[in-house]
Protein backbone atom coordinates (compact mmCIF):
# COMPACT_ATOMS: atom_id res chain seq x y z
CA UNK A 1 0.00 0.00 0.00
CA UNK A 2 1.69 3.85 -0.93
CA UNK A 3 1.43 6.42 2.18
CA UNK A 4 -1.26 8.09 -0.49
CA UNK A 5 -3.40 5.75 0.21
CA UNK A 6 -2.89 5.37 3.88
CA UNK A 7 -3.55 9.06 4.44
CA UNK A 8 -6.76 8.56 2.60
CA UNK A 9 -8.27 6.16 4.64
CA UNK A 10 -11.00 6.89 7.36
CA UNK A 11 -9.38 7.24 10.98
CA UNK A 12 -11.94 4.68 12.07
CA UNK A 13 -10.54 2.00 9.71
CA UNK A 14 -8.48 0.36 11.59
CA UNK A 15 -8.41 -3.55 9.98
CA UNK A 16 -5.56 -3.75 7.65
CA UNK A 17 -5.52 -6.89 5.59
CA UNK A 18 -1.48 -7.60 5.50
CA UNK A 19 1.18 -7.32 7.99
CA UNK A 20 3.17 -5.57 4.84
CA UNK A 21 0.37 -2.81 4.69
CA UNK A 22 0.09 -2.15 8.29
CA UNK A 23 4.35 -1.07 8.46
CA UNK A 24 4.25 0.51 5.44
CA UNK A 25 5.10 3.94 6.47
CA UNK A 26 7.67 3.38 8.88
CA UNK A 27 10.11 4.99 8.15
CA UNK A 28 14.03 5.45 8.48
CA UNK A 29 14.92 6.69 11.61
CA UNK A 30 11.94 5.46 13.70
CA UNK A 31 11.29 4.87 16.98
CA UNK A 32 9.36 1.78 17.50
CA UNK A 33 8.70 0.38 20.91
CA UNK A 34 8.25 -3.23 20.39
CA UNK A 35 5.62 -5.39 23.14
CA UNK A 36 6.98 -7.97 24.27
CA UNK A 37 9.04 -9.74 26.79
CA UNK A 38 11.20 -12.55 25.39
CA UNK A 39 9.73 -15.38 24.92
CA UNK A 40 6.93 -16.53 22.37
CA UNK A 41 4.02 -15.34 24.13
CA UNK A 42 2.84 -11.36 23.73
CA UNK A 43 5.37 -11.39 20.83
CA UNK A 44 3.96 -9.25 17.84
CA UNK A 45 6.14 -11.76 15.52
CA UNK A 46 4.33 -11.45 11.91
CA UNK A 47 4.64 -7.47 12.85
CA UNK A 48 8.37 -7.53 13.49
CA UNK A 49 8.86 -9.80 10.14
CA UNK A 50 6.92 -7.30 8.22
CA UNK A 51 9.41 -4.51 9.33
CA UNK A 52 12.09 -6.65 8.35
CA UNK A 53 10.74 -7.32 5.16
CA UNK A 54 10.30 -3.72 4.65
CA UNK A 55 13.31 -2.68 5.34
CA UNK A 56 12.96 0.91 7.34
CA UNK A 57 17.11 1.29 8.37
CA UNK A 58 18.06 3.15 11.31
CA UNK A 59 15.97 2.42 13.78
CA UNK A 60 15.69 3.20 17.66
CA UNK A 61 14.07 0.09 18.96
CA UNK A 62 12.62 0.10 22.60
CA UNK A 63 11.69 -2.86 24.34
CA UNK A 64 12.41 -5.59 27.07
CA UNK A 65 15.11 -7.28 24.39
CA UNK A 66 16.57 -6.52 21.23
CA UNK A 67 15.89 -10.21 20.63
CA UNK A 68 17.90 -12.91 22.42
CA UNK A 69 19.48 -15.27 19.77
CA UNK A 70 16.90 -18.36 20.26
CA UNK A 71 13.66 -17.46 21.02
CA UNK A 72 13.32 -18.92 24.86
CA UNK A 73 10.47 -20.94 25.93
CA UNK A 74 9.39 -21.42 22.56
CA UNK A 75 8.16 -24.89 22.00
CA UNK A 76 9.41 -27.08 18.67
CA UNK A 77 6.64 -25.71 15.99
CA UNK A 78 6.29 -22.25 17.17
CA UNK A 79 7.35 -19.20 15.48
CA UNK A 80 10.83 -18.29 16.35
CA UNK A 81 10.96 -14.55 15.39
CA UNK A 82 12.18 -11.86 18.08
CA UNK A 83 13.48 -7.96 17.43
CA UNK A 84 17.11 -10.05 17.01
CA UNK A 85 15.71 -10.07 13.24
CA UNK A 86 15.22 -6.32 12.51
CA UNK A 87 18.84 -6.33 14.35
CA UNK A 88 20.50 -8.59 12.20
CA UNK A 89 19.26 -7.08 9.24
CA UNK A 90 21.19 -4.46 9.91
CA UNK A 91 18.45 -2.20 10.67
CA UNK A 92 18.78 -1.03 13.94
CA UNK A 93 21.02 1.71 15.20
CA UNK A 94 19.91 2.10 18.96
CA UNK A 95 18.27 -0.29 21.63
CA UNK A 96 16.59 1.10 24.51
CA UNK A 97 16.52 -2.43 26.55
CA UNK A 98 16.70 -4.21 29.77
CA UNK A 99 17.43 -7.67 28.92
CA UNK A 100 20.10 -6.78 25.60
CA UNK A 101 22.15 -10.06 25.43
CA UNK A 102 21.88 -13.90 25.31
CA UNK A 103 22.47 -15.08 28.46
CA UNK A 104 25.37 -17.36 27.31
CA UNK A 105 28.38 -15.74 26.64
CA UNK A 106 29.89 -18.31 24.34
CA UNK A 107 26.63 -17.26 21.78
CA UNK A 108 26.66 -13.24 21.25
CA UNK A 109 23.40 -12.32 19.32
CA UNK A 110 23.70 -9.82 16.99
CA UNK A 111 23.31 -7.07 18.97
CA UNK A 112 25.69 -7.47 21.73
CA UNK A 113 28.42 -7.98 18.13
CA UNK A 114 27.07 -4.58 16.96
CA UNK A 115 27.55 -2.85 20.53
CA UNK A 116 30.91 -4.34 20.41
CA UNK A 117 31.86 -3.14 16.77
CA UNK A 118 30.30 0.25 17.52
CA UNK A 119 27.87 0.19 15.28
CA UNK A 120 24.49 0.09 17.45
CA UNK A 121 23.89 2.18 20.31
CA UNK A 122 22.79 0.33 24.03
CA UNK A 123 20.55 2.42 26.45
CA UNK A 124 20.74 -0.18 29.50
CA UNK A 125 17.46 0.52 31.88
CA UNK A 126 16.36 -1.66 34.51
CA UNK A 127 13.07 -3.64 33.95
CA UNK A 128 10.51 -1.98 35.83
CA UNK A 129 11.99 1.56 34.69
CA UNK A 130 11.90 0.84 31.06
CA UNK A 131 8.06 -0.55 31.64
CA UNK A 132 7.24 2.37 33.78
CA UNK A 133 9.05 5.34 31.02
CA UNK A 134 6.78 3.76 28.44
CA UNK A 135 3.96 4.00 30.43
CA UNK A 136 4.80 7.71 31.46
CA UNK A 137 4.77 8.67 27.61
CA UNK A 138 2.04 7.51 27.13
CA UNK A 139 0.32 9.15 30.17
CA UNK A 140 1.73 12.76 29.31
CA UNK A 141 4.20 12.67 32.41
CA UNK A 142 7.32 13.80 30.80
CA UNK A 143 9.66 12.39 33.77
CA UNK A 144 9.58 11.09 37.49
CA UNK A 145 11.84 10.00 40.49
CA UNK A 146 12.99 6.94 40.75
CA UNK A 147 14.53 5.13 43.61
CA UNK A 148 16.25 2.43 41.16
CA UNK A 149 19.43 2.29 41.07
CA UNK A 150 20.83 4.44 43.58
CA UNK A 151 24.20 4.37 43.48
CA UNK A 152 24.82 1.79 40.67
CA UNK A 153 25.58 3.15 37.34
CA UNK A 154 21.87 3.31 36.56
CA UNK A 155 22.36 6.96 38.16
CA UNK A 156 25.70 8.35 36.44
CA UNK A 157 24.77 11.41 34.42
CA UNK A 158 21.11 11.86 36.07
CA UNK A 159 20.20 14.31 38.27
CA UNK A 160 18.89 13.20 41.79
CA UNK A 161 16.89 14.72 44.48
CA UNK A 162 16.97 13.93 48.11
CA UNK A 163 13.01 13.33 48.80
CA UNK A 164 12.09 12.64 52.67
CA UNK A 165 15.79 11.88 53.53
CA UNK A 166 15.88 9.17 50.51
CA UNK A 167 17.90 9.85 47.21
CA UNK A 168 15.93 9.27 44.04
CA UNK A 169 16.89 9.47 40.24
CA UNK A 170 15.34 11.63 37.56
CA UNK A 171 14.19 8.91 34.65
CA UNK A 172 13.01 10.39 31.69
CA UNK A 173 9.59 8.88 29.34
CA UNK A 174 9.73 7.15 26.36
CA UNK A 175 7.75 8.21 23.51
CA UNK A 176 7.59 6.14 20.08
CA UNK A 177 7.05 7.20 16.39
CA UNK A 178 5.37 3.67 16.14
CA UNK A 179 4.17 0.52 18.95
CA UNK A 180 3.98 -3.06 17.34
CA UNK A 181 1.92 -4.72 19.60
CA UNK A 182 0.33 -8.00 20.47
CA UNK A 183 -2.85 -9.28 21.82
CA UNK A 184 -5.45 -11.59 21.95
CA UNK A 185 -8.69 -10.69 20.35
CA UNK A 186 -9.32 -6.60 18.84
CA UNK A 187 -13.05 -5.51 18.11
CA UNK A 188 -13.52 -3.08 15.14
CA UNK A 189 -12.86 -0.26 17.26
CA UNK A 190 -9.31 -1.40 18.73
CA UNK A 191 -10.26 -2.40 21.54
CA UNK A 192 -7.93 -5.51 23.14
CA UNK A 193 -7.97 -8.27 25.23
CA UNK A 194 -5.42 -10.50 26.36
CA UNK A 195 -4.86 -14.38 27.30
CA UNK A 196 -2.27 -15.85 29.80
CA UNK A 197 0.22 -13.30 30.91
CA UNK A 198 1.06 -11.82 27.27
CA UNK A 199 -0.25 -7.89 28.56
CA UNK A 200 4.10 -7.69 29.78
CA UNK A 201 4.83 -4.96 27.93
CA UNK A 202 2.05 -5.02 25.15
CA UNK A 203 -0.43 -2.68 27.33
CA UNK A 204 2.05 -0.19 28.29
CA UNK A 205 3.76 -0.06 24.92
CA UNK A 206 0.22 0.29 23.09
CA UNK A 207 -0.60 3.54 25.09
CA UNK A 208 3.14 5.31 23.93
CA UNK A 209 3.53 6.01 19.90
CA UNK A 210 2.19 8.40 17.74
CA UNK A 211 1.03 5.10 15.97
CA UNK A 212 -0.16 1.97 17.44
CA UNK A 213 0.19 -1.14 15.13
CA UNK A 214 -1.66 -4.42 16.94
CA UNK A 215 -1.53 -8.10 15.81
CA UNK A 216 -4.13 -10.69 17.00
CA UNK A 217 -5.93 -13.78 16.50
CA UNK A 218 -8.92 -12.54 15.97
CA UNK A 219 -10.77 -9.45 14.91
CA UNK A 220 -14.56 -9.55 16.57
CA UNK A 221 -17.71 -7.21 15.91
CA UNK A 222 -18.15 -3.95 17.90
CA UNK A 223 -20.22 -5.53 21.01
CA UNK A 224 -18.49 -8.57 21.11
CA UNK A 225 -15.95 -8.14 23.43
CA UNK A 226 -17.21 -7.88 27.12
CA UNK A 227 -16.61 -3.96 28.08
CA UNK A 228 -15.48 -5.65 31.46
CA UNK A 229 -12.83 -7.53 29.97
CA UNK A 230 -11.37 -5.02 27.66
CA UNK A 231 -7.83 -3.98 28.93
CA UNK A 232 -6.70 -1.85 26.12
CA UNK A 233 -9.60 0.46 24.70
CA UNK A 234 -9.13 1.11 21.61
CA UNK A 235 -8.40 5.16 21.78
CA UNK A 236 -5.00 3.86 21.89
CA UNK A 237 -4.93 1.58 18.88
CA UNK A 238 -4.88 3.12 15.02
CA UNK A 239 -4.27 -0.35 13.39
CA UNK A 240 -5.17 -3.92 13.61
CA UNK A 241 -3.86 -6.97 11.93
CA UNK A 242 -5.40 -10.29 11.88
CA UNK A 243 -2.72 -13.74 11.51
CA UNK A 244 -3.18 -15.81 9.35
CA UNK A 245 -5.38 -18.96 10.63
CA UNK A 246 -2.27 -21.20 10.70
CA UNK A 247 -0.21 -18.68 13.24
CA UNK A 248 -3.20 -18.08 15.66
CA UNK A 249 -2.99 -19.27 19.44
CA UNK A 250 0.85 -19.62 18.66
CA UNK B 1 31.58 -36.49 56.08
CA UNK B 2 31.22 -33.49 54.17
CA UNK B 3 28.62 -32.65 51.90
CA UNK B 4 27.84 -29.61 49.40
CA UNK B 5 24.47 -28.60 49.02
CA UNK B 6 23.28 -29.27 45.47
CA UNK B 7 20.85 -26.96 43.67
CA UNK B 8 18.15 -28.59 44.47
CA UNK B 9 18.77 -28.48 47.96
CA UNK B 10 19.74 -24.84 48.28
CA UNK B 11 16.56 -23.91 46.54
CA UNK B 12 14.18 -26.37 49.34
CA UNK B 13 16.46 -24.24 52.35
CA UNK B 14 15.59 -21.15 50.61
CA UNK B 15 12.06 -22.12 50.41
CA UNK B 16 11.81 -23.16 54.07
CA UNK B 17 11.59 -19.09 54.50
CA UNK B 18 8.20 -19.07 52.97
CA UNK B 19 5.76 -18.09 55.17
CA UNK B 20 1.90 -18.97 55.05
CA UNK B 21 0.89 -15.58 52.49
CA UNK B 22 4.23 -14.47 51.15
CA UNK B 23 4.38 -12.96 48.01
CA UNK B 24 7.71 -14.27 46.36
CA UNK B 25 9.57 -13.20 43.37
CA UNK B 26 11.82 -15.87 42.20
CA UNK B 27 14.79 -14.73 40.07
CA UNK B 28 16.76 -16.85 37.72
CA UNK B 29 19.08 -19.94 38.00
CA UNK B 30 18.20 -21.27 41.25
CA UNK B 31 15.83 -18.96 42.65
CA UNK B 32 13.30 -20.40 40.29
CA UNK B 33 13.59 -24.17 41.56
CA UNK B 34 11.85 -22.82 44.54
CA UNK B 35 9.13 -22.83 43.25
CA UNK B 36 9.29 -26.28 43.15
CA UNK B 37 9.92 -26.94 46.58
CA UNK B 38 6.59 -24.74 48.35
CA UNK B 39 6.40 -25.64 52.04
CA UNK B 40 3.41 -27.88 52.30
CA UNK B 41 0.80 -26.51 54.22
CA UNK B 42 1.83 -22.84 53.27
CA UNK B 43 0.18 -20.73 50.62
CA UNK B 44 2.66 -18.81 48.75
CA UNK B 45 1.99 -16.11 46.36
CA UNK B 46 4.68 -16.59 43.24
CA UNK B 47 5.10 -13.02 41.52
CA UNK B 48 6.87 -12.53 38.05
CA UNK B 49 8.26 -9.35 36.49
CA UNK B 50 6.05 -10.54 32.88
CA UNK B 51 2.90 -9.76 35.16
CA UNK B 52 1.45 -12.91 36.79
CA UNK B 53 0.97 -13.65 40.44
CA UNK B 54 -0.31 -16.82 41.66
CA UNK B 55 2.01 -19.69 39.82
CA UNK B 56 2.74 -22.91 40.44
CA UNK B 57 5.35 -25.16 39.56
CA UNK B 58 7.05 -25.35 36.29
CA UNK B 59 4.98 -26.96 33.87
CA UNK B 60 5.50 -30.28 32.80
CA UNK B 61 6.32 -31.25 28.96
CA UNK B 62 2.59 -31.97 28.18
CA UNK B 63 1.28 -29.05 29.65
CA UNK B 64 3.16 -25.75 28.42
CA UNK B 65 1.74 -22.74 27.21
CA UNK B 66 3.36 -19.96 25.33
CA UNK B 67 1.26 -17.62 27.27
CA UNK B 68 1.74 -19.03 30.52
CA UNK B 69 5.67 -18.25 31.33
CA UNK B 70 7.66 -16.89 34.32
CA UNK B 71 9.83 -14.30 33.92
CA UNK B 72 13.05 -16.75 32.63
CA UNK B 73 10.32 -17.71 30.53
CA UNK B 74 10.24 -21.06 31.72
CA UNK B 75 6.94 -22.55 30.94
CA UNK B 76 4.93 -22.68 34.57
CA UNK B 77 1.50 -23.90 35.84
CA UNK B 78 -1.61 -22.12 37.27
CA UNK B 79 -3.24 -22.27 40.38
CA UNK B 80 -6.50 -21.13 41.69
CA UNK B 81 -6.56 -17.45 42.51
CA UNK B 82 -3.86 -16.84 40.00
CA UNK B 83 -3.92 -13.41 38.25
CA UNK B 84 -2.65 -11.18 35.08
CA UNK B 85 -1.10 -7.98 34.97
CA UNK B 86 1.17 -5.67 32.74
CA UNK B 87 5.02 -4.84 33.68
CA UNK B 88 4.16 -1.58 34.42
CA UNK B 89 1.44 -3.45 37.31
CA UNK B 90 4.23 -6.14 38.67
CA UNK B 91 6.73 -3.50 39.02
CA UNK B 92 4.79 -1.40 40.73
CA UNK B 93 3.96 -4.14 43.08
CA UNK B 94 7.92 -4.72 43.43
CA UNK B 95 8.84 -0.74 44.14
CA UNK B 96 5.97 -0.27 46.06
CA UNK B 97 7.12 -2.85 48.69
CA UNK B 98 3.97 -5.34 47.97
CA UNK B 99 6.61 -8.27 47.25
CA UNK B 100 7.50 -10.06 50.87
CA UNK B 101 10.67 -11.98 49.99
CA UNK B 102 12.70 -11.48 46.43
CA UNK B 103 15.41 -14.55 45.65
CA UNK B 104 17.91 -13.55 43.64
CA UNK B 105 20.97 -15.36 42.19
CA UNK B 106 24.67 -13.40 42.62
CA UNK B 107 28.00 -13.00 41.44
CA UNK B 108 28.99 -11.14 44.46
CA UNK B 109 27.39 -10.06 48.09
CA UNK B 110 29.56 -7.88 50.24
CA UNK B 111 29.63 -7.96 53.94
CA UNK B 112 27.84 -4.81 53.24
CA UNK B 113 24.76 -6.21 51.90
CA UNK B 114 26.18 -4.83 48.31
CA UNK B 115 24.77 -7.16 45.78
CA UNK B 116 26.45 -7.60 42.07
CA UNK B 117 24.62 -9.87 39.96
CA UNK B 118 24.03 -8.66 36.45
CA UNK B 119 27.06 -7.90 34.54
CA UNK B 120 30.85 -10.12 34.29
CA UNK B 121 33.70 -7.55 34.00
CA UNK B 122 35.11 -8.45 30.20
CA UNK B 123 31.63 -8.83 28.71
CA UNK B 124 30.94 -5.08 28.10
CA UNK B 125 26.98 -5.81 28.92
CA UNK B 126 24.88 -7.21 30.50
CA UNK B 127 21.29 -7.76 31.16
CA UNK B 128 19.86 -6.11 34.68
CA UNK B 129 15.89 -7.25 34.02
CA UNK B 130 14.09 -6.66 37.15
CA UNK B 131 16.82 -7.27 39.70
CA UNK B 132 17.34 -3.45 40.27
CA UNK B 133 13.59 -3.09 41.37
CA UNK B 134 13.68 -5.89 43.25
CA UNK B 135 16.40 -5.24 45.51
CA UNK B 136 15.27 -1.76 46.00
CA UNK B 137 11.42 -2.50 46.95
CA UNK B 138 11.15 -6.26 48.35
CA UNK B 139 11.21 -6.11 52.08
CA UNK B 140 13.40 -9.40 52.38
CA UNK B 141 16.12 -9.89 49.89
CA UNK B 142 17.37 -13.74 49.83
CA UNK B 143 20.83 -14.69 47.67
CA UNK B 144 20.66 -17.89 46.51
CA UNK B 145 24.52 -18.60 45.43
CA UNK B 146 27.35 -21.29 44.89
CA UNK B 147 29.69 -20.21 47.86
CA UNK B 148 32.47 -19.79 45.52
CA UNK B 149 33.24 -18.94 41.90
CA UNK B 150 33.80 -22.54 39.90
CA UNK B 151 37.62 -21.52 39.80
CA UNK B 152 37.23 -20.98 43.68
CA UNK B 153 37.03 -17.55 44.25
CA UNK B 154 35.22 -16.52 47.63
CA UNK B 155 31.73 -14.81 46.05
CA UNK B 156 31.23 -13.38 49.83
CA UNK B 157 33.64 -10.58 50.13
CA UNK B 158 34.60 -7.52 51.62
CA UNK B 159 34.00 -5.47 48.61
CA UNK B 160 32.65 -6.07 45.27
CA UNK B 161 34.37 -5.56 42.40
CA UNK B 162 31.62 -6.19 39.54
CA UNK B 163 29.02 -3.45 39.08
CA UNK B 164 26.67 -3.20 41.89
CA UNK B 165 23.29 -4.40 41.25
CA UNK B 166 22.45 -2.55 44.60
CA UNK B 167 23.89 -1.37 48.18
CA UNK B 168 22.93 -2.56 51.37
CA UNK B 169 20.19 -4.82 50.22
CA UNK B 170 21.06 -8.24 50.87
CA UNK B 171 19.04 -10.18 53.95
CA UNK B 172 20.09 -13.73 53.83
CA UNK B 173 22.83 -15.50 51.80
CA UNK B 174 21.96 -19.54 51.01
CA UNK B 175 24.73 -21.30 49.14
CA UNK B 176 26.08 -24.93 48.88
CA UNK B 177 28.25 -24.69 52.37
CA UNK B 178 26.42 -22.47 54.62
CA UNK B 179 23.42 -20.24 55.49
CA UNK B 180 24.79 -16.29 56.32
CA UNK B 181 22.69 -13.58 57.58
CA UNK B 182 23.99 -9.87 56.81
CA UNK B 183 24.26 -7.71 59.85
CA UNK B 184 24.97 -4.46 60.81
CA UNK B 185 27.98 -5.79 62.25
CA UNK B 186 29.07 -8.46 58.76
CA UNK B 187 28.38 -11.55 57.79
CA UNK B 188 27.02 -14.07 60.60
CA UNK B 189 26.87 -17.73 59.79
CA UNK B 190 23.90 -19.52 60.97
CA UNK B 191 24.03 -23.13 59.39
CA UNK B 192 26.68 -24.95 58.13
CA UNK B 193 26.52 -27.96 55.43
CA UNK B 194 26.85 -31.20 57.09
CA UNK B 195 30.62 -32.22 58.01
CA UNK B 196 31.80 -28.14 57.51
CA UNK B 197 33.34 -26.28 60.66
CA UNK B 198 33.03 -22.70 60.81
CA UNK B 199 36.98 -22.44 59.79
CA UNK B 200 36.45 -24.72 56.46
CA UNK B 201 33.68 -22.30 55.62
CA UNK B 202 35.77 -18.78 56.82
CA UNK B 203 38.71 -20.22 54.28
CA UNK B 204 36.67 -19.86 51.51
CA UNK B 205 34.67 -16.58 52.14
CA UNK B 206 36.28 -13.24 51.54
CA UNK B 207 35.59 -11.29 54.45
CA UNK B 208 35.42 -12.26 57.86
CA UNK B 209 32.69 -14.54 59.12
CA UNK B 210 30.75 -14.16 63.09
CA UNK B 211 29.46 -17.68 64.08
CA UNK B 212 25.78 -17.81 65.31
CA UNK B 213 26.09 -18.97 69.56
CA UNK B 214 22.99 -21.06 67.53
CA UNK B 215 25.00 -22.59 64.66
CA UNK B 216 23.41 -25.90 63.20
CA UNK B 217 23.13 -27.99 60.23
CA UNK B 218 21.20 -26.43 57.51
CA UNK B 219 17.78 -27.52 58.39
CA UNK B 220 16.17 -28.96 55.54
Amino acid sequence: MTLTKLRGRARSDKIFVTFAEAVADIQDGSTVIIGHFGGPGGMPMLLLRALRDHGARDLTIVGNTAGIGVVFGAKRDALRIDPGVLVENGQVSKAIVSYPIAPGASQPNPLEEGFKAGTIDIEMNPQGILAERIRAGGAGIPAFWSPVGVGTVVSEGKETRTIDGKEYILEHAIKGDFALVRAHKADKAGNLVYRGNMRHFNVTSATAARVTIVEVDEIVELGELDPDKIITPGIYVNRIVCRPKQFRGK
Amino acid sequence: MKQKLDRNTIALRVAREFRDGDVVNLGAGIPTLCSNFLPEGRKVWLHSENGVLGYGPLAGPDEQDPNLINAGTQFITSTPGISFFNSADAFNMIRGSHVDITVLGGFQVSEKGDLANWILPGRGSGNVGGAMELVTGAKRVIVAMEHTTRSGEPKLVKECDYLLTGKACVDLVVTDLAVIQVTDEGFLLLEAAPGYTPDDIQCVTGAHLSVSEKLKEVQI
